[in-house]
């Protein structure tokens, strides 16, 4: 079995040209990643740059109400850029600048990470250039904005479903024409290896505040913690340091779109079943002759058709559980929680705030649920206005 | 000797690409028994993928094409049993890993070989995932075709030594489609890999459209493969695309047969 392998799951599967880019890519890791002179530099960006650790908040009003478990949100919406993505983007861009490249190239499904990235590059000196689906550029003008002017370059992906798949395939292939110079700052914990293990050791700070702020806040670990999960990378940051425990149940909040039962959906555990692409072996929604399906969700981020290779070893498992959320149970919660807490949350982490509202109340007053809050919402506000029926003119 | 080999026996090979059931399954069939009138020596019989990360505008338009027309593996392999009743040149698929794979890699094997397919080119299944696929394909008596490129700096030696059938040689950094000019030394390339398997044929296919670069990529090496540049023709005509494409194999056959000193590769 090749390297990379999360029980069955992952490997290398990527053209020959781009087999001596990860491989290089993978040695400059292994030097950095137990090197205190690179994790300095990297806990500094992170501290002083992006505003971590970023904090462990109680929900009094949503505890109360739900009546149940207590909750807690992981405030990874507090970072600079608004999402967890800064965490990978700060790493990864890092690395690439020690491996001398000068330039960064990402896909970007909401927009999030290619802000993230083209934030990244202005602060390092770097070029960027950003690979998003047309659809998205549509749905998240806004970022497509401020990827602009933070000096990114943003190409829109006409081809397939024009969404975040057709955006990493596009990176891809621009990557393959391009090495010598250029890092593919890939945002998820997918891909050929070594980007699942990469992406998840950037984002695995998230689960290593999360337990130390609640032991010293309450003395114990938590009963469950929830994410949504797209390609996985904020969830598997927020799970990483609880696999260990089996106390913890680990719950990830896949992207159901109009219902699993329906075309329109694109929770991969629930209906995906084993394949290769994107340089990984994983679960991909697919049809019997292996097309990749194109996949819907109202969040952009979660709008993709395959799974980090270690989520779907989770779930082969049995460590973690993949549960799906609807858009509309996804849209009550982004009001919801703007309501009760005064945190308006990315429509991709109200897919894990919508699971908490079914979980907590089930659960004992001593227990506790922490939501990883993975983003903001501000991106999605004209989008859940329109599905709501309501036009906003900015 | 393989029927892949054979095809190298007889001086320098062109190889064509086409992806198949674009824009149907009649046009492709009478398009293959075309090239293989117009002197084509092997030809690469694309099986349609719905995320072809390797290729170029061109052929992703032509997948997307063919996939919207319905064609399908097992619609693919029928073709080739019709291909094969008078049909006798070496034909190898190539597609993506998830085709083969999601099918049930055995099962695919199976039905490629019994319908008369002689190998396999998978571009994205690299050295390191070749175990998955390769002992499978032995069993049925296919060739997994391997590939290297102008990044393969350190691992040519092995890829060469346990290469089956030809070596595909990517002239380009980048995905397929034609280029003005090839600027990679392939005559490098394809000396390393003779040195490590004196015996394995090398192609050179990704970027070549004219009869001069593939008159000067033969020149340096066993053979030219062109994709790009069918598929165009195939996408122009459609239904009618037979002439042409049988006139422009025949050009370039020519054009890689003649003899010849290395050239540049530039068109003129």
């Amino acid at each position: 079995m090749s390297k990379g392998r999360f029980g069955i799951h992952g490997g290398q599967y990527l053209p020959e040209t781009l087999m001596n880019a990860v491989i290089e890519l993978e040695d400059a890791y292994n030097r950095c990643k137990d090197d205190p002179e690179f994790n300095a530099e990297l806990s500094e960006l992170l501290n002083e740059y992006a505003g971590r650790p970023s904090r462990l908040y109680f929900a009094r009003r949503m505890t109360q109400d739900l009546g149940g478990a207590k909750i807690y949100l992981k405030r990874e919406d507090l970072n600079h850029t608004g999402a967890h993505k800064i965490n990978n983007v700060l790493g990864q861009a890092l690395l690439a600048k020690k491996m001398g490249k000068t330039r960064l190239i990402a896909e970007t499904g909401a927009g999030q990470h290619g802000v993230a990235t083209a934030t990244a590059a202005a602060l390092l000196g770097m070029e960027c250039e950003v690979f998003m689906g047309q659809e998205d550029t549509r749905r998240q003008a806004l970022n497509v904005y401020k990827m602009r002017l933070l000096g990114a370059q943003v190409h829109p992906v006409a081809t397939g479903t024009a969404t975040l798949k057709d955006a990493v395939s596009q990176t891809m292939r621009e990557w393959t024409a391009r090495i010598r110079d250029t890092h593919y700052c890939l945002g998820s914990c997918m891909g050929p290896h070594p980007f699942p293990t990469i992406v998840r050791d950037f984002q695995a700070v998230i689960s290593r505040e999360i337990r130390q702020q609640l032991l010293e806040r309450e003395g114990r670990l938590p009963d469950a913690v929830l994410a949504c999960v797209g390609g996985g990378s904020n969830a598997i940051g927020a799970f990483y340091h609880f696999i260990q425990d089996p106390s913890v149940r680990l719950i990830g909040c896949e992207a159901a779109g109009r219902g699993v039962d329906t075309p329109d959906t694109a929770a991969t555990i629930a209906t995906g079943r084993l394949g290769i692409f994107h340089g990984m072996k994983s679960y991909f929604c697919q049809d019997e002759y292996g097309q990749i399906a194109p996949v819907y969700s109202i969040s952009a981020g979660l709008d993709y058709p395959g799974i980090g290779p270690e989520h779907a070893w989770l779930h082969d498992t049995g460590r973690a559980e993949y549960v799906s959320v609807t858009d509309s149970e996804a849209v009550d919660a982004f009001a919801y929680m703007s309501r009760m807490e005064g945190i308006i949350p990315a429509i991709e982490s109200a897919h894990a705030v919508a699971c908490a509202r079914k979980l907590a109340p089930s659960m004992g007053r001593e227990q506790i649920i922490v939501i990883n809050i993975s983003g903001r919402g501000d991106k999605d506000c004209s989008a859940i206005a329109r599905y709501r029926g309501e036009e906003i003119r900015e | 000797m393989s029927r892949i080999k054979e095809a190298f026996a007889g001086g320098k090979a062109f190889i064509p690409f086409l992806t198949c059931g674009d824009p149907d399954l009649e046009t492709t069939e009478a398009i293959v028994h075309a090239m293989a009138q117009a002197g084509a020596d092997l030809i690469e019989l694309g099986i349609p993928f719905s995320d072809p990360t390797a290729e170029g505008p061109v052929i992703q338009a032509a997948n997307a094409r063919a996939l919207s027309g319905g064609v399908t593996a097992d619609s693919i392999f029928a073709l080739v049993r019709r291909l094969r009743r008078t049909l006798t040149l070496p034909l190898v698929f190539m597609t993506y890993a998830n085709v083969v794979f999601s099918y049930g890699t055995e099962r695919f094997l199976s039905a490629a070989a019994a319908a008369g397919v002689d190998g396999l080119i998978l571009p994205d299944v690299p050295f390191e995932e070749k175990e998955e696929f390769a002992p499978l394909c032995r069993k049925y008596g296919l060739d997994l075709i391997s590939l290297i490129a102008p990044t393969s700096a350190g691992r040519i030696t092995q890829i060469a030594r346990a290469a089956e059938g030809f070596v595909y040689c990517v002239s380009s950094l980048g995905v397929t489609g034609m280029r003005r000019q090839i600027t990679t030394d392939v005559g490098a390339l394809v000396e390393l890999v003779r040195r490590a398997n004196p015996g394995i044929p090398c192609a050179v296919g990704f970027g070549i459209s004219t009869p001069e670069q593939a008159a000067a990529m033969a020149a340096v090496s066993d053979g030219a493969i062109v994709g790009s540049a069918i598929v165009t023709l195939a996408g122009r005509y459609g239904r009618d695309a037979v002439p042409a494409v049988r006139d422009y194999v025949q050009a370039m056959k020519a054009a890689v047969s003649a003899p010849q000193r290395p050239a540049e590769a530039d068109p003129p």
